[in-house]
């Protein structure tokens, strides 16, 4: 069963692919991010271009599903009608210590009501959406 | 070499605006109600709405210039510009660069406005009707953030808890507006008063926004001329000079998926310094203020970034007895805003600063020679701009 009711829009790579290469390593339970080979640092969100020195010659590397809460938000208002009447929900802002501190977004797994406490460690939960047209897997986060 | 500056180069001249209504309740369509609020702002102005020769505004508004100058009979039009990027973190922005272009004698009186009518379009409290979420949405909107108070609030609540804010300041942001607003009868809010106990009652949006600290969905339109400072002996009002204007944001504001490295920011980190810079003036020469709530807690970060108070002042200083005209130490939102007057995407603070100079505010500030407008917080770019009297130049 998914954290949030079926319905909400499916998450696509989009017609540029840019970030094809993430959405196929969540499929397999992967964390796979960009990594600038000029340069050498992490990179997130996806971009064709490293910030840093600005190298187009970006890999994608598999990073541990390892974490911190930096913020969070628990949200009551549904605005699209597959969450009316579902609810509270919480989304996570997640910090990567193990990935340059890059930032992932992702719903935090459990009590919806729980006490989020910024700084507590969370892990990746990949949740699978198998039989969606395409597939696609979510990745959420929950406290350790 | 001559100082490279807007300061005190132009006035507005005139100030207008429609009749403010609920979303989805204004009998006039939303380029009918562009025009209207451009003719009350050249009447205002005390000129003939033919000889505004440019238009400027922001978040893309759909009352394109070359139709309203065809439709307003415009003589000539020199001047057609849009600040891109931001939604209503443009509405100072795009005064500055109506300034800009009166400056620089690319135009001579330009009209900056917003007209939305989210009765007629798509309302901004609502999420995607798309199956599909792609690109930086992929990311977040399966995950259930899609409205504006959701893509934002995780900035107000790292900034909370970073320095140790409590609920009530939001409260107290929320309650001025709303408090302002009962003698504004313009204001949507108007004869709906707020007080502590209703505000605690009201359900969570998405904590820590109540009902309350968000910002409404209307239909109107705003409009403010800009013209030079010479004009200014030949004008019906007061003149309201223009002190400084600043827009953008700092480094990587939007680097995507949340990772903007100064995050828990209302993006004025950069903007502010500028703004003051031009002005010639800082944070404690300012009479009045005027930030634009798109969510309370946007207003909190923005008052801190633009050094109104530090951030582990915030418990003491915004306090409800602070925030109020005529008594207050730092009145804020003297109409209502966005809150509580009409979420005219802040052109309508705009204009409630030029009323602030002029004196007619119906909440006004002893201390009036100088007022800030502060543009929509935590987008990007956004934009803060001061308006002086003759007295402050």
């Amino acid at each position: 069963m998914s954290y949030l009711p079926e319905g909400l829009p499916a998450p696509t790579a989009g017609a540029d692919g840019l970030s094809t290469p993430y959405w196929e390593g969540t499929r397999k339970e992967k964390l796979v991010i960009q990594f600038c080979k000029g340069c050498n640092h992490w990179q997130w969100g996806p971009e064709w271009i490293c910030h840093r020195c600005n190298s187009f010659d970006l890999d994608w590397r598999e990073v541990q599903g390892r974490g911190v809460i930096y913020s969070y938000q628990r949200i009551w208002h549904p605005v699209h009608p597959a969450l009316n009447g579902h609810g509270p929900y919480i989304a996570a802002l997640v910090e990567l210590p193990g990935a340059g501190n890059v930032r992932m977004v992702g719903n935090l797994i459990g009590d919806p009501k729980q006490h989020v406490p910024i700084g507590a460690p969370v892990e990746a939960v990949f949740e699978h959406h198998n039989t969606a047209s395409p597939p696609f897997t979510l990745v959420h986060w929950r406290l350790v | 070499m001559t100082e490279r500056t807007l300061r005190g180069k132009v006035v507005i001249a005139g100030i207008g605006e429609t009749e403010y209504y609920k979303h989805g309740q204004s009998p006039d369509s939303e380029f009918k109600l562009a025009l209207k609020a451009i003719l009350a702002a050249a009447k205002d102005a005390g000129i003939d709405p033919k000889d505004i020769d440019g238009f400027a505004s922001y978040s893309n508004d759909r009352n394109d210039p070359s139709r309203l100058a065809a439709a307003l009979g415009t003589k000539q039009l020199r001047f057609s510009n849009m600040q891109w990027g931001g939604g209503g973190g443009g509405v100072a922005a795009a005064v500055g660069n109506a300034a800009a272009a009166v400056t620089s004698g690319m135009a001579n009186c330009v009209v900056a406005f917003r007209a939305l009518a989210q009765g007629q379009f798509a309302r901004f409290g609502r999420g995607t009707g798309a199956p599909l979420a792609s690109g930086d949405d992929a990311f977040t909107i399966p995950y259930g953030i899609m409205s504006p108070a959701q893509k934002f609030v995780m900035k107000v609540v790292r900034f909370m808890h970073d320095h140790g804010v409590k609920q009530d300041t939001l409260r107290a942001i929320s309650m001025a507006s709303y408090h302002h607003a009962q003698n504004n009868p313009r204001a949507v809010m108007y004869g709906r008063p707020l007080d502590e106990a209703k505000y605690d009652a009201s359900r969570w949006i998405v904590e820590p926004f109540h009902l309350f600290d968000c910002c409404l969905e209307n239909d109107g339109a705003a409009a403010v001329i800009i013209m030079p400072a010479d004009r200014a002996k030949d004008l019906p009002h007061k003149a309201s000079y223009l002190m400084g204007v600043a827009g953008g944001s700092d480094h990587r504001c939007a680097a995507p998926i949340h990772n903007a490295p100064n995050y828990a920011s209302s993006h004025f980190a950069t903007v502010a310094p500028n703004l003051y810079e031009m002005a010639k003036m800082g944070p404690k020469d300012i009479g009045v203020v005027q930030c634009y709530e798109n969510f309370t807690g946007g207003v909190l970060m923005s008052l801190v970034e633009h050094g109104f108070c530090k951030p582990d002042e915030a418990n003491d200083l915004l306090r409800l007895e602070n925030l109020l005209a005529p008594n207050g130490k730092m009145p804020l939102n003297t109409s209502g805003g966005n809150l509580a007057e009409c979420y005219m995407h802040g052109l309508e603070l705009v204009n409630e600063a030029v009323r602030q100079i002029r004196g007619v505010s119906v909440n006004q500030a002893p201390r009036n020679d100088t007022v800030i407008v502060i543009g929509g917080p935590m987008v990007t770019p956004v934009s803060s701009l001061i308006l002086g009297s003759e007295a402050a130049l």
